[in-house]
């Protein structure tokens, strides 16, 4: 047997240029959709001009770096994120159906951000809240799972499922008794999930935990492959597996909290796109991450361009991701015979 | 390599699982754990390997006391067979052998070009190379616990640990893993297992070690421990002991008084 018989590397490496190459290709073309149309060229002398200082279009230039470069650049990151953050679970989790939102933390932040929408607080403060929200939910269902000794796994996930579960039910009583006429229904739009009120300075601070936690998870991600393999086995082959639990979940937590803080609630992503990623590339997180997030923030980006430029009126992205991607994924599971 | 078991005691709550266990066992045997269900030789396992902390007494490899060491540092010196399983995700053999590696390199590195070696050495020592590309998930029974095998001996550590290795394999193939086993202590791992066929430990075992209700029964030589009347308190079988002389040599055979339990 020679050593050219080894695994293939090579084939999904070339997937993971191709996957930059498409999340290139979604993001210029991305510049051009709008109500404004920009032609690649005025879009190449706009990034141009920024470089050399020479003069341009103020037109054009507004519309490429205040509108529509921070819509892109937040579709990426959030899409991204999820997508990073629902493969770590799965991996964490043993469990492919495990998403972002798993411990609570979509919950948390919803109630975060219906609470100060319910107060009349500006976008800022409801993303503020809706991060701390966030991590409130899931670091309270790490310190339940710390007193569950024998399965800290399942004592995790039925914890955070049950904090969601009373973050959603204190999310519906502030629906409840919000003014009808217009509150509820920015409460409502919120918890849709949108791109569209993103501002640069928000990005700029979501990007800090979303980054942070995209490091630790990637450096970490060679250790997933192991933990998949069951607590104790990892274990004898030399992984912490309490340290590296508490780093997935802090990191996780902190990229999904960040995330809906600036979108709102945006499910599906998370929980199906690692999958894709998984038809493609199979199951190893060296390649699977990557390739999760390359796909992520190119689905994101993709979907918020039709979000926008769909109808008149901006369709919460939280819709269209359900619309766009459940019905290609059924698809799939038809094609392939269940061979998921 | 030597493993010593000095006074081991362990309790789940109230229950005493293992009592007074003492046992020293050195590199190039293949030692066999035998004992009927519940009598502790899981428990044992685990307080070996590092995976259970509570228990009183001692487990010292040459001398460090296993407490003191780093799930890393124990990672190195002693590797964990499981049963062969289903994982929830299929990695393919090489990347399943590859994770082995891990302990020979940085926490935060993932595997480079060396690992792979070691990875592939693995695979060519267990003749399994051929299979280094498939799911391990689409292996039988046998093949995934040969990869299972290759994964720990890509650990480099000196003592292997098998649990139950023969479990839900075939006849064939509980005698192509027994062989392993005891091919690898000739290479001078030692190698420690636990099964529930005396006649696989009377074939292969260096030494043997009888668990009953957590206290070490008899130990030694499997040819003079392994007497009826142990294999009849251990397992409330009768058998009788014969010696059969076959082309291949003498061979030491249990034939089970099946009659006494089939009525």
């Amino acid at each position: 047997m020679k050593p050219d018989a080894r695994p293939a590397v090579p084939r999904r490496r070339t997937w993971l240029v191709a996957f930059a190459l498409v999340f290139v290709a979604v993001a210029i073309g991305s510049f051009a959709l709008g109500d404004y149309p920009i032609s690649l060229s005025q879009l190449f002398h706009a990034f141009a001009s920024k470089v050399t200082g020479a003069s341009a279009d103020n037109t054009v230039q507004l519309v490429v770096f205040s509108i529509r470069l921070p819509r892109i650049l937040a579709g990426a990151l959030v899409g991204a994120g999820l997508s990073v953050a629902g493969a770590a679970f799965q991996g964490l989790f043993r469990n492919p159906m495990a998403s972002p939102d798993i411990l609570g933390a979509s919950a948390g932040a919803g109630f975060g951000a219906a609470l100060m929408i319910f107060l009349g607080m500006g976008f800022a403060m409801v993303s503020v809240s809706a991060f701390i929200g966030g991590v409130i939910a899931v670091g309270a269902a790490y310190l339940v799972s710390v007193r569950a000794r024998r399965s800290p796994i399942l004592g995790m996930v039925l914890a955070g499922i049950m904090i969601g579960s009373l973050f959603n039910a204190a999310t519906s009583y502030i629906k409840l008794v919000a003014d009808p006429n217009n509150v509820l229904p920015s409460i409502t739009f919120w918890l849709m999930g949108n791109l569209s009120n993103v501002k640069p300075t928000q990005l700029a601070w979501a990007a800090v935990p979303v980054l942070a936690g995209m490091v630790v998870l990637f450096a970490s991600r060679w250790k997933l492959n192991l933990l998949t393999m069951g607590d104790e086995e990892a274990q004898t082959m030399g992984v912490n597996i309490k340290v590296i639990r508490v780093l997935v979940v802090a990191a996780a937590t902190l990229i999904t909290s960040a995330c809906v803080s600036i979108s709102g609630l945006i499910g599906w992503v998370g929980l199906v796109i690692p999958h894709f990623a998984r038809m493609i590339v199979g199951d190893d997180n060296r390649y699977m991450m990557p390739v999760s997030m390359l796909m992520g923030a190119s689905f994101m980006v993709l979907v918020d361009d039709l979000a926008r430029c769909l109808t008149t009126a901006e369709i919460p992205i939280g819709i269209l991701t359900a619309f766009v991607g459940a019905p290609f994924f059924l698809y799939l599971i038809l094609r392939r015979g269940g061979r998921l | 390599m030597t493993l010593e078991v000095k006074n081991l005691n362990y309790f789940y709550g109230r229950h005493q699982v293992l009592k007074d266990v003492n046992l020293t066992a050195t590199e190039g045997q293949c030692v066999c754990l035998l004992g009927a269900n519940g009598a502790g030789k899981t428990t044992l396992f685990r307080c070996v390997l590092g995976l259970l902390t509570g228990y009183r007494g001692d487990i010292l490899l040459d001398g460090d006391n296993c407490r003191e060491l780093s799930v890393r540092e124990l990672a190195r010196r002693i590797a964990y067979v499981p049963q062969a399983h289903s994982p929830a995700f299929n990695y393919s053999v090489f990347d399943t052998v590859l994770m082995g590696t891990s302990v020979l390199t940085d926490v935060l590195r993932t595997p480079g070009e060396a690992e792979g070696d070691v990875a592939w050495k693995m695979l060519e020592t267990l003749q399994i190379a051929d299979l280094a590309n498939r799911g391990f998930a689409e292996l039988s029974g046998g093949e995934r616990q040969l990869v299972l095998i290759a994964r720990a001996l890509a650990q480099q550590s000196r003592v292997i640990v098998m649990d139950e290795p023969t479990a839900n394999l075939d006849y064939g193939n509980q005698l192509m893993v027994m062989g392993q086993a005891k091919h690898l202590a000739e290479r001078g791992y030692l190698v420690v297992l636990s099964t529930h066929s005396p006649e696989l430990a009377l074939l292969f075992a260096d030494q043997v070690i009888v668990l009953d209700k957590g206290i070490i029964n008899v130990s030694g030589d499997p040819k003079t421990v392994l007497t009826p009347a142990v294999i009849d308190q251990t397992y409330g079988v009768t058998v009788e002991l014969h010696q059969v002389t076959t082309s291949w040599g003498d061979v030491p055979m249990v034939v089970p008084n099946a009659s006494r339990h089939a009525g």
